[in-house]
Parts: C-alpha cells; structure tokens; sequence
C-alpha cells in the first residue's frame, strides 16, 4: 500500500495539466481505479483483514484526492498566471470622458450667504424683478423728485401709446422684496432678498444687471449695534477669517441713520486679503430703516425698529474668490465658467465650510 | 464737492491737520474722495544761501556756486542767469525728486567739475511756468524747509485741496461753510461768525420784479439790487486761485463773484447785465414752445409750467437753473442786477431733467438752497462786487416772502440710545444739534434753514450718531429669535430652484447666469418680444426686451463659445423668464442645452452627437430631483422653437406642461447662429405639484422573496406607433405580476418593409406569494401579446 501510495503522489506531482490530473484520478480512485478495485476487494477479507486494511484504504484514497485538488488549484493558478502575463493594457490611455458640471459663482455665494444668515434666523424672500415704481422708490422713501431717483440708472418698461400709468421699472434694489414682505408677514421679521438688480449702466466696473442680497431685521429694541455685529459675524463667517468692520456716517433716504460699511484689508502685492492689516474697503451700505419705510410697509415705526443693508453678490463673490472682471459673470464662456465654477457636491454648510 | 484748506479755514478756526479733517469728513458722512497736497512734493526741499558765485572754467554760461546749506557749504555747477552771490534759493540736494523735470536728481560733474545738488526754478516745482531763472526768496532761513516757508509766506501755492462726496440729503454741505460747521461740531475747530455790511442804497431804481400768483410755489421770493457803474475785469488773485484750485476756470470777476458764493455759502446768484434788459423782470411758467439761449449757448426750448424769468423781450433766464445768454455779463458790462432767489426744489428737479441742463445752480436749488438766507446772501454778493468794482447801489428789490420752514421735533434721548446702540449722553446729544444750528426748547428741536433734510425724528438721531461718530460703534450680539438650533428656511420653490441646479451640475452641464434682457429678434424666436416686455431706454438693442425663455440667452452663450472654438457644450441656467410687463408676469424656469458631441473624439469611440434622448435622460434627472411626479404623459405640440417631430412635452394632462425636451429647431439654431444641431430641455419649476405628504417616513419596502422572471418580446408596428403606448399595454397586461417593461430594441425598415418597425421589450415578473410555473408565464404572455395587439395594431414577430 506503501508503493501505491508513494507511485500516486509522484505522478501527480508531476503532472504537467489539467487533463493529465484528471487521468490520474481515473487511473487511482476512478470507478476501476487501482485504489477502487483494492477496496473492493475488502469484501473477501476476514473481518479481521478489514479492519486493518479498510481505514488504511480510505485514508489513502482521501489523501490521493486531496493532493489531485491541490495539484489542480496549482495548475489553476499557474494558467491564470500566464493568461494575466498576457493581458496588459496600457493603462496610460485616457480614461473614458465624463462631463464635469459647475455651479456658477452667483449661485455658489447666494447659497453660502443664505446659509449664514439662516443660522441667525434669516429667511429666504424673494420678488418680482420688474417693478411698480412704488415699491422700488415711493415705498423706500424716494419720491419722483428726488435726486437719488435720477442716480440711480433706473431701466423703465414700454408703455403703449395712451397708457398714461408710471412706467413699472426693472428693480433697481431688492429693497421691494422687503416692502413686499413687511406687508405679508408684518413685525417681527428677518429676511434676506437675494435676486437681480438692474441699473442702465455699463462700463469696466458695471454691468446693466447685477446681484444683490439685502438684510433686513424688525423688531422691539434691535439697533445699529446689533447691525454691526450681524455684519462681522456674517464677513468672518464668509471670508473665514475674522472680518472687522468701519462703519460710516451716510446718507440713504431709507434708513435714519445711514451707514457706509467698510470691511478690514491689506493689500499686498497687489493682492486684496480681508479680515488682514488696516486697509478698508467699502463693501456695504446699511442702516436703520426708515420710520416712513416701516409706514408704507404698514409697520408701526413706534413699536418696532430695525437694520436694513445690501450688498453686492457679485462683488463679495470677486473679493473671496479673487475673480477679475465683473463682466465676465455674465459671459458664459466656458473657460471661464469651468475656472471659476464650483463642483455640483460642493454644497456651502456652516459645518462643513463655506 | 471741493474746496482748499486755506478757503475751509475761511470759516473754520482750526489747528488740525489736513489727515485729521479728512479723517473726520469721510466719518461724518462727507466722504473724502480725494486729497491733493501740493506740499507733500516739495517736503524735500529746503532753503539755501548763495555765498560764492563765478564763471565755469569751461562754459561761458554756467556758474560754479558755493552754495550754504543746512549741512554745511556744498557745490553747485548753475546755469540760471540769475545765479548770483547773496540770493536765498530752493535746494534739492542729491537723491531728491523733481516734480517737474521728472528726475532724480545725482552727484554730477559737469564739464570737469563736480556739483552736489541743484537750485530750482519754480516750473521745476511746479509752481508756476516760469523758467527764466531759479527761485530767489524774499526772506528764509538755511536749513528752512521750503514747504513750511510756502505755508508762512505763499500759502495759496501749497494750499491743499479736498474733494468730498455729497450725499443728496446734505446741500448744506454744498458749501463750505456747512462743511466747516459739521467740522466745528465734531470737535475740530470753532466755527468763525460769517457777517456783512450790506451797502447802503444811493439811488432809487425803477426797475420791478414780480411773481405770477400760479408760480410763487415755485418761486415764494426774489431778492436783487441795482449796481450802476461797476468795472468788471479779472478777479484778484486770491478769487482766481481759490477758484482756479476747485477746478473752475475764472472769467470775469463779476461771473467769479456768483460761482464763489456758490461753493463758500451755497448760495447760487444770478448777474443780468442791466443794460440788456428790457423793461421789468417777471417770474412766470412758460406757456411752451419759448425758447431761450442759455449760458452754454444752447438753445433751449421751455415745456408749459417751467418756471423762466423774462422781461419785456421774453425769457431771460431758465429759473434757478442757468441764466440767458442775451442778458449775461460781459467785460463790457457796467450796470447789473444782482439776483437773489429761492427755488423750489421739486420743481428745479423736474425742469432740469426736462431740460437736461446740469449746472451748479441747478445742482443746489434742486438738493435745497438756505431759503432763509436768500436776502443776506444778496448782500454779500452787492459788498464783494462794490468793494472790488466800485459802483452805486439801489435799493433792495423784493417779490414774494421768505418761505416760513420753521419747524420742531422731539429729541427722544433714550429712542436715540436705543437706535444707534451707542451710550450718547443726553447732554452731549444737546449739544451735537445746537453746534449744528439746531435749537432746543425743553427736547423740541427747531430745525435750522439750512437743513431741509431734517423731516422727523430719526433725522435727529442720524445727527447725533453721525457726530458722536459710528466709526466708534461697537458690535452687540443680535439675539436668536427662537432659542436652541435654527429651523429650516428655504421654501419649497426655493429647494427645487437649488435641486435642479446641483443636479443639472452633477449631469455635467455648466451653469451660466446670463442677462434678463436680449435682443428682439431672440425674445421673439422664443415667444417673446413684444412690446408689453420691451425696456423703455435700453442700453443697447441687444438688450431690448425681458427675456421670455431662459434658452435663448443660452443659445447665444453657445454662439460665442462656438466662436472661440468651442463646439461641445452642455449649459444650463435657473431663473425667471417674463411673460409680461407686469410685476409677477415673470416664471421660474430651468433650461438646459447640449450642442456637439457628447465629448471630444477619444480612443475607446465613446463619443457620439448628442441627441434627444441624451436631453430626455437629463431633464428625468432634473424632475426626479425635485421631486416631480414619476407617473407622467409624454405629448408632442410644444412651441414652434421646437424641432416639430423631435421633441416631447412632459405633462400631467393635457393642459399641466412640467418640462419639454428635445431638438431645437433647425430655423432657430440657424437665426441665432449655432453650428450643429442642438438640443434641450426647460422645466417649469412652479409647475411642479408640491408634494403632500411632508412627512419624514418612507413607506415600508416591499421586496418579494420570490425570484423573478424575464420575457422578451419583439412585436412589428406600425413606424408611428409610439413606445410608450406599447410598453404602457405590457404594462397593464397583469399589473400585480409586471414589475417593469423595458424597451430594449427599435428596429426600423429592411425585411419589415415601408412605414414598419420592430420593437422590443423585456418584461420582468415579480410573482409574490408562489413562484411561477411554465403555465403561468404562458397565460400572462398571451396576455400581454393580446393587449400590445390591441393597442398598437402590432403583431408579434415570429
């Protein structure tokens, strides 16, 4: 049994595939195998014989089937082996293409914006983009002879022929969107108005439309102390870097006090970076708004006070994210849009960053 | 708004630097937007001695000087006529810059000898174009810096120059006067009193003014006297310089006169020569249809109600704006009328927008003149012009009556603390508006003439913070309006704009934000462009019109990408397009395009031409992502910008649009200049139903334990038959058994023959409560065979 065994192991070590494997498992525990026809043979045996030569029997047959398996997986491996030496692929060919989208830096800015203000319980408001001339001015505190009316770059719409109406004008604030607001929703209130903007204006530093987000917060006792620390608390949490601001004595017909906001920055070589050195760029203007604002907007300016202030989207957009040219937003060139875009995951939150 | 240092000290007693003032203005609310210092270019100057002067050894026409300076005796190599022994000179030692050669100036050898330094002739500092020798000063000392002796001895030569920014509620400060006392009641100066003698009258005119009654709301008084036998000429130095360094151009002193008062005490003033008119003057409304000549030798044509003054000849003056060329003073002129009126404001506002006249007169009386000092203010012109150009004066000539602008408000010390913020003493909140002119009775507050901004109370609280100065606010927390972690604010509007833009990112498209306006011919290709949606003054005619559809401002972006050699694109915009003039005529929507191929040629042939099931796949993603129905009807019909066989409109019923995708049409892209074809999609983000069930739960998965079965089909139909009636037949053949029917295969024409096609669908079985035998599956077949028959028309391919 000995022979048998120590014959069969060597063969199967040496067999060289598959099929040589196979043929040796026929030859030793096939049905007529050697190994097979020796078990059959246990049957003439005494009981005596058996019980000696049956285990030893099976222990060889388990141990022939056992090393059959492993030469197999061996051979296995090996042909695999050599299929994969064969299957190269040049890996440095370029991947199959995939579009990238962006987010334009508009949206990117307005979502960030409204993330922070919603922290301090700011809602989203919004309004029509063509106006009634009362809400963009009468409403504001700007009656058809005041001069900032004629500063203001207002675009008119068409009127036809015997329609003797004012003009409705493109909004040239979004300050409507609050007098809007005030009269659905009355005192208390905290809103920001994002949107486009409109002024008959176009040069280096001006587009006809632009983007704008106004503040406005209404209540029993908030002043232009708590204006000031809403506005750094929303540039720190913007820039990403504590922001302090300038405020300025200014004049807007619908706030009483008026205030230009400067933020802190250094410019060096040629680099604008806030929340740095003692530099000051005018951002912002703001105030307390108006008692005949509150009025029109059917506030009573005895019981509630407020802030109001507006800011340019585009503009705090170029100043964090170093874009050049405000013209440009509003180009669509793709060179452009992919730079300065934002991926479509990168969704601006106050715990993940801004 | 300019003015010189020197002219500020005119009403203000002060010692604070030009940094200071400025500092203080731009805090106050009178944004300085500029500072010109003529001294700071001369501080490296100083003062020198000539102690030695003789011929150069080599040049006839230069000198070698020994020259004293505060660093001890120096050479200088010269070659000024005027270089001589004993002069005081300027001296610009090696390494100073001159202004006005534009140099540096070195150690030099000049012809073999050596000179340290240079003395300067005023055109080389600037000073003046005189250039025929250096500089000789009366009296300095060695050592002197020469600025400091220009302050002492020649202050208009380095008299600095500031320019403010006035906000439209401050024409006080329109003069210099009003910034002086802004100045004075910060802190920095004393305000000195401002007095005149007025000039007695020698002689009794007859020359009248007169109002119409319709028109003394516009004009409630007028105020002038006659000056017989002035001698108008040049105006005195001082007046050219002061007015030279504001930027105006003097040109005879009495037309200096009315601009000086102007800029010193906001007082506008208008000189008639006397000899000129005809008969007496009048105020009125023009009837419309006069026209007059004005100072700017334009002709005006006067619109019915706009207040002119005329005489006997007709209008001789456009009323508070600018004055008659006919009548205008000339060198010649000897005999004025002075004028002296209030204008009202509203009134001014309208005719000079009318008119599109911007003068300073105009500029003024429109932001609101001191009516109050309309009298005095005619008697400081009359004493300057007499003192100056001689002359006899008449009496005052008066129509109308001082407008009464008297009126009072609280000061509510604590409403002003708990505006501002700022913990400002009540004292000190006092005394803020008494240095600004205001007087206090008890807490009412009588507003000064001058203010006519001053309309409330919180006009007082702006007076008081701006001096007390909000540069000195401090931050306080605004308190949360509800306690503990904010809520949710973005509606659900404001959601799906968000959604649909992340999504349509995340497709790979590029969003553009792209203007509102456009051309006529785009709005009208898409709908739009008529005259409800038409801007009145445009500022171009690519700017026309609002526009109706976000895809053709897309299509345009494409246009000029296609031009810079970009032919692939996928952009989209979110935003409102206007389906009428009217505030609220405007609807959200979100577009898309894809024009080219899908990406740029590569190596495994993925890239193909975009399609309309490329722009389908899309606008799914985008309704799915904001929360659309899934069960939808696909119908054709959408406008005619479409491709008319390729497109679909995605609807719930026949009239409820959600979104339509598909092929541009031909004709679109070629008016507007895109290459290829193209195609899109638009989704009407309002149309979308709101979702009701708002709550957080999901409803339990069912997912049968049972596996399921595929069949494929393939049935020939008619070529118009469209795939979904015939997956919606499948579909409903067994709607507990048929989890999905899919169409896999089109197959259109060859051995089917003309106006045929095969289609081909898989439909996935879910059997739930026992697994299905051969039996089953037979009957739900014949099933669907029958149903797909009946609806198509089809049969099933063998």
């Amino acid at each position: 049994m000995d022979d048998l065994k120590s014959k069969y192991l060597s063969l199967i070590a040496d067999a060289a595939d598959e099929s040589a494997i196979e043929d040796l498992r026929v030859q030793a525990v096939g049905k007529k195998g050697e190994i097979s026809l020796k078990m059959r043979e246990l049957g003439k045996m005494t009981p005596e014989e058996r019980q000696v030569a049956g285990p030893a029997l099976n222990a060889l047959k388990d141990e022939i089937n056992s090393a059959l398996s492993a030469k197999k997986a061996a051979l296995a491996d090996a042909a695999l082996d050599e299929r994969l030496r064969s299957e190269w692929l040049d890996v440095t060919l370029p991947a199959r293409d995939g579009r990238v989208g962006t987010i334009h830096p508009i949206s990117q800015v307005t979502e960030e914006v409204s993330a922070i203000f919603a922290d301090m319980g700011f809602a989203v408001a919004e309004g029509p983009q063509i106006e009634s001339d009362w809400y963009n001015f009468d409403a504001l505190n700007i009656p058809g002879h005041h001069p900032a009316r004629a500063e203001m770059d207002t675009f008119y719409t068409h009127r036809a022929e015997g329609d003797d109406r004012p003009p409705h004008v493109l909004r040239t604030h979004t300050s409507p969107v609050q007098i809007r607001s005030m009269e659905a929703g009355g005192a208390p209130i905290r809103i920001i108005c994002p949107g486009r903007v409109y002024r008959a204006d176009y040069d280096q530093t001006h587009t006809p439309m632009f983007n704008q987000v106004e503040g406005l917060a209404i209540d029993k006792d908030i002043s232009m102390a708590n204006l000031k620390w809403t506005l750094e608390e929303f540039f720190s949490a913007y820039f990403g870097a504590r922001v302090k601001t300038r405020f300025r004595a200014s004049h807007f017909p619908f706030t009483e006090p008026s205030a230009e906001v400067d933020i802190q920055c250094s410019w060096v070589d040629g680099q604008l970076k806030v929340g740095e050195g003692d530099g000051w760029l005018e951002v912002l203007g703001s105030g307390m708004v108006h008692p005949k604002v509150l009025q029109a907007a059917k506030i009573d300016p005895d019981q509630w006070q407020g802030f109001a202030f507006g800011v340019g989207i585009d503009r705090i957009a170029m100043l964090k994210y170093g874009i050049p040219d405000l013209r440009a937003f509003f180009d669509s060139d793709l060179r452009w849009l992919r730079h300065y875009g934002f991926s479509a995951l990168q969704v601006p939150t106050l715990h993940g960053g801004l | 708004m300019k003015f010189t240092l020197s002219w500020l000290k005119h009403h203000l007693d002060t010692d604070a630097s030009v940094d200071e003032i400025a500092d203080a203005l731009t805090d106050l609310g009178l944004e300085v937007e500029g500072i010109e210092d003529p001294a700071a270019k001369l501080r490296d100057f100083t003062i020198a001695k000539v102690v030695h002067a003789e011929k150069h050894p080599d040049a006839d026409k230069l000198k070698v000087c020994k020259v004293q300076s505060d660093e001890g005796e120096t050479q200088i190599v010269c070659g000024a006529p005027n270089a001589r022994e004993g002069i005081t000179v300027v001296l610009a030692k090696p390494g100073t810059y001159i202004p006005g050669l534009d140099i540096t100036i070195k150690v030099g050898n000049i012809r073999g000898v050596d000179s340290f330094g240079m003395m300067a002739s005023e055109k080389e500092l600037e000073l003046s174009d005189e250039h025929n020798g250096i500089i000789e000063l009366p009296s300095g000392e060695v050592g002197e810096n020469f600025a400091d002796w220009l302050a002492a001895n020649d202050p208009a030569k380095v008299d600095p120059v500031i320019e403010i920014a006035i906000t439209p509620n401050r024409p006080d400060a329109l003069g210099v006067r009003g910034v002086a006392r802004d100045l004075a009641a910060r802190g920095l100066g004393t305000l000195k009193p401002v007095t005149v003698d007025p000039v007695p009258a020698s002689f009794e005119t007859d020359l009248k003014v007169s109002i119409d009654n319709d028109t003394l709301d516009g004009c409630p008084v007028f105020y002038g006297r006659l000056i017989k036998g002035v001698k108008n000429g040049p105006s005195p130095a001082w007046l050219q310089d002061q007015l030279r360094a504001i930027g105006l151009r003097p040109i005879s002193f009495l037309v200096d006169v009315t601009n000086w008062f102007t800029y010193d005490l906001n007082r506008p003033l208008h000189v008639f020569d006397a000899d000129k008119v005809a008969g007496n003057l009048r105020v009125h409304r023009a009837e419309g249809g006069e026209t007059i000549v004005a100072l700017d030798d334009k002709e005006y044509a006067l619109q019915a109600g706009q207040m002119v003054i005329s005489d006997d000849n007709g209008p001789e003056s456009i009323a508070g704006i600018m004055g008659g060329a006919e009548t205008g003073c000339t060198e010649e002129t000897v005999n004025v009328f002075v004028e002296s009126a209030y204008w009202d404001p509203v009134q001014i506002a309208y005719t000079g927008r009318a008119l599109k006249i911007n003068s300073d007169a105009r500029y003024r009386f429109e932001r609101g003149v001191d009516p109050a000092f309309t009298p005095e203010g005619l008697e400081h012109a009359v004493r300057m012009i007499v003192d100056h150009a001689g002359g006899e004066v008449s009496q005052v000539i008066k129509a109308g009556e001082v407008p009464d602008t008297s009126r009072a408000y609280k000061l509510d010390a604590k409403r002003v603390i708990s505006l501002v913020g700022m913990d400002i003493p009540e004292s000190t909140q006092r005394q803020t508006l008494t240095a600004l002119g205001f007087s206090l009775d008890g807490n009412m507050a009588s507003v000064p003439s001058w203010r006519p901004d001053v309309q409330g109370e919180a006009d007082l609280v702006e007076e008081v913070a701006r001096i007390a100065s909000l540069t000195k606010l401090e931050g306080k927390p605004l308190p949360r309006m509800d306690a503990g972690v904010p809520k949710p604010i973005l509606t659900d509007g404001q959601l799906r704009q968000k959604n649909a833009r992340r999504t349509a990112a995340a497709l790979g498209y590029n969003e553009c934000v792209t203007y509102s306006f456009i051309d006529r011919k785009a709005a009208t290709l898409f709908g739009g462009g008529d005259d409800a949606t038409m801007l009145e003054n445009p500022i171009s005619s690519e700017m026309s019109h609002m526009r109706p559809a976000l895809l053709p401002g897309l299509l345009r972006a494409a246009a000029r990408n296609q031009a810079r050699g970009f032919m692939d694109m996928a952009l989209f915009e979110v935003g409102a397009a206007f389906h009428g003039g009217e505030p609220g005529e405007q609807h959200n929507l979100v577009s898309g395009i894809l024009i080219g191929r899908t990406g740029p040629k590569d190596v495994h042939g993925a890239s193909r031409p975009v399609d309309v099931y490329d722009a389908k796949a899309d606008v799914e993603a985008v309704l799915a992502a904001i929360g659309a129905p899934a069960k939808v009807q696909i119908l054709r019909g959408a406008r005619e910008w479409w491709h008319p066989g390729r497109h679909g409109k995605i609807c719930l019923g026949p009239k409820k649009v959600l979104a339509v995708f598909g092929e541009l049409h031909p004709k679109v892209l070629r008016e507007m200049d895109i290459k290829g074809p193209a195609v899109g999609f638009t989704v009407w983000l309002d149309e979308i139903p709101t979702p009701k069930n708002k709550s957080a739960t999901r409803p339990a998965l069912a997912a049968a334990d049972l596996q399921a079965v595929e069949r494929d089909f393939a049935f020939v139909v008619d070529a118009d038959v469209e795939a979904l009636t015939l997956v919606n037949a499948a579909a409903g053949a067994d709607k507990g058994l048929i989890a999905d029917v899919r169409v896999f295969d089109e197959f259109i024409g060859g051995a089917l023959g003309e106006g045929k096609k095969s289609l081909a669908v898989t439909v996935r079985l879910q059997p739930k409560d026992k697994t299905l035998k051969d039996a089953d599956i037979e009957a739900v077949s014949a099933k669907i065979v029958a149903k797909v028959t009946k609806a198509t028309g089809g049969t099933l391919r063998g």
